[in-house]
């Protein structure tokens, strides 16, 4: 089995299943995150690919599936129905399940710094409107108002997905994952790429964010030390603030809240964009098939899992979590975990990052084109055309 | 004797030019099964504006790397070709860069260069506290600084020992003839190290078409700002890796290979290299 590096708790679960079967281990391989899509590409290419495989879903795994390199998990082999329905949506293809979710739920969420936004007199923002007053305010005390590592270019992608989602509603991006690459010059791929441009003229990135880059941890650092504002960023941002400014969040700095709203846009206000969960998917040319799915049954997520995950500051997909998580002792991690499980629970829709829902030959076009719109290089309108040329 | 030679090379040389032109003509993403493309890549590559912003930026990099470094390897090679111990101290210095890998000097010069957290906070360098890495216009001129930090000391290295080579009777007559430094320079340094020149120049410009590791780390894997630094090996990778297909990475590679051969060609045409005549007639 290969998965990433940081995936201590489900190592876990393999520790755990290696000990109830010795005579049947399974080996775990970690890798960087960086190599591993590569590595895991070239392995199925030159069929040295693991029995069980770790991926994100959507239109990347569904590559391999295509390639007939997965192996369906009928409902009875997984008792999928613990977990939760729209998150099983990303590893589902033509009604056939390819992916078990291992991990917790990352939808992307606006992460702000309590004591900057009171001193600067401003509200979390509940609309776009909002959002460009807090700027002003958040400029004219000389605070980037959001930090965003757009070095990166994904992390930009981000807001792109929210304000699509909020002005177009979800349909159109579905749309567009489908294969349908006249969806890009929909109008409202227009008006969201217009009212990112707007945000990044109204200087709300501040004047350095093409040099900040995600990897070492600069943006969260910009939000912390109170540089920034506010940040939009998945769920894991949580686990990596406790981690690295823990004084912040134990004075309770750290607030958080759904994305802003645009009032006259199609879309609604408490869908979600993010990555579901990460997903174990089975080699179709494995010779133990049974041993995997006695894993994929007992092992991945079980009990105990849960548990961890929970501890861990994260929501595992999993139905019915009320009840454990009542019982989290840290108040701060349970207003967290609480929040995050009503923000999946109540989510209509719950979009898949594009640059994972999409083909993998897509994803480049649509981080350059994005960085692009970002930088307005190009017009609001020509993110559209591009991406539409560069789709069919 | 040249037999093993020309058997690894062979083997290691040409087999994977050949399998790269081979696949540069097929259809196949790295996962399912390899299909007949024809030409198809190759046109798609060469009609593809990106392909040619790709290429121009490789050239810019490797004209203004060779602008900047040569200079600056010449007088550091200047400096430290007489012996002493502070020279050597100095020369210790000046090389550390060769030390590190590429990974390491991109991961450093970034953190170093981030306008919150690097060089740009500390007091009274508020000035450099600017967007270098991130904006499409300052983006390359930076990558090309951070080459030229890698890559002087080693040709620094190739002047020095080209200096040293210089036999010191040619000083002394013309010292005795009454030429000063500037003409010493001039008349002697520089027509002895013709071929040190050369031979930095190619590397140098040659080597520039391998400027992909610093670049890739610098650019957060991306060519970005937008595509700003995405030189030709980048956009290869990012086709090959990022995108599947490669098909149209092999062409790319192969256009790649086309292109260090003629200009590995032109240098040395042009300079006379070929010729290898002697730079001490009638001595």
């Amino acid at each position: 089995m290969w998965a990433l590096n940081d995936q201590t708790i489900l190592k876990e679960s393999v520790d755990a299943y290696n000990k109830d079967h010795p005579d049947e281990k399974i080996t775990l391989r970690l890798f960087a995150n960086d190599d591993y899509k590569q590595k895991l590409r070239v392995a199925f290419g030159a069929n040295q690919a693991p029995d069980i495989f770790f991926s994100w879903g959507g239109g990347a795994l569904n590559d391999y599936v295509k390639a007939g390199k997965v192996d369906t998990l009928r409902a009875s082999d997984l008792k999928a129905d613990r977990f939760t329905p729209s998150v099983m949506q990303s590893a589902t293809f033509g009604g056939k399940v390819y992916g078990v979710p291992a991990n917790g739920l990352a939808p992307v969420v606006l992460y702000y710094n309590k004591k900057v936004l009171a001193d600067a007199g401003v509200e979390p923002p509940k609309t776009y409107a909002d959002l460009l007053a807090a700027v002003k305010k958040l400029k004219a005390k000389d605070v980037v108002p959001m930090s965003l590592a757009a070095n990166s270019k994904w992390p930009t992608l981000m807001y792109l997905e929210y304000l699509l989602d909020r002005q177009g509603g979800s349909d159109v991006f579905t749309k567009i994952a489908s294969g349908d690459a006249s969806a890009w010059k929909d109008p409202s791929v227009t008006q969201a790429n217009q009212y990112l441009q707007d945000l990044s003229k109204a200087g709300a990135f501040g004047d350095n964010a093409s040099s900040v880059s995600y990897d070492q941890g600069a943006s969260a650092a910009l939000l912390y030390t109170g540089k920034a504002a506010m940040e939009v960023m998945g769920t894991w941002e949580y686990a990596n603030i406790a981690k690295a400014a823990p004084d912040f969040l134990a004075k309770g700095d750290l607030g958080y809240t759904a994305f802003p709203t645009l009032p006259g846009g199609a879309g609604k206000a408490d869908s979600i964009v993010g990555n579901p969960s990460n997903f174990l998917s089975l080699n179709s040319g494995t010779k133990n098939k049974s041993a995997a799915l006695t894993y994929f049954n007992d092992y991945v997520l079980n009990d105990s899992q849960v548990d961890a995950y929970l501890a861990a500051g994260s929501v595992p997909p999993v139905n019915g979590l009320e009840s454990k998580l009542a019982t989290v002792k840290s108040s701060s991690d349970k207003a967290w975990l609480t929040f995050v499980y009503g923000l999946v629970q109540n989510a209509p829709s719950f979009q898949l990052s594009w640059d994972q829902a999409l083909p993998s030959d897509q994803a480049d076009p649509l981080l350059t084109n994005t960085d692009k719109s970002f930088l307005r290089q190009i017009s609001p309108a020509e993110f559209g055309t591009n991406m539409s040329k560069a789709t069919s | 004797m040249a037999a093993p030679a020309l058997l690894l090379f062979g083997l290691f040389g040409l087999v994977p030019l050949v399998g790269v032109v081979v696949l540069s003509l097929a259809r196949w993403d790295g996962l399912g099964s390899v299909g007949w493309a024809g030409v198809a890549n190759w046109s798609a590559v060469l009609t593809d504006g990106a392909t040619w912003q790709a290429l121009w930026l490789t050239v810019k990099v490797m004209v203004i790397s060779w602008l900047v470094q040569t200079p600056v390897a010449l007088a550091l090679g200047i400096f430290q070709a007489p012996r002493g111990r502070l020279r050597a101290l100095f020369a210790v210095l000046f090389f550390l860069p060769l030390l590190l890998s590429a990974v390491a000097i991109g991961l450093t010069w970034q953190a170093l260069l981030d306008p919150s957290f690097g060089i740009g906070a500390t007091p009274g360098l508020h000035w450099l506290a600017k967007p270098l890495l991130g904006s499409p216009d300052l983006a390359l001129y930076t990558v090309i600084f951070v080459i030229a930090w890698q890559f002087v000391p080693f040709h620094a290295l190739l002047y020095q020992a080209g200096i040293r080579q210089i036999p010191t009777v040619l000083y002394e007559a013309a010292a005795l003839d009454g030429a000063g430094p500037a003409t010493r320079f001039r008349r002697i340094t520089l027509p002895q190290l013709k071929y040190t020149m050369v031979t930095s120049s190619t590397l140098m410009l040659v080597g520039s078409l391998t400027y992909f590791d610093l670049i890739f780390v610098l650019s957060g894997g991306t060519g970005g700002p937008g595509t700003a630094t995405r030189v030709l090996p980048l956009s290869m990778y990012i086709t090959g890796f990022q995108a599947h297909d490669m098909g149209r990475a092999s062409a790319v590679a192969a256009l790649l290979v086309v292109f260090g051969l003629g200009l590995s060609l032109l240098t040395t045409r042009l300079s006379g290299f070929t010729r290898m005549d002697s730079q001490q007639e009638g001595m």
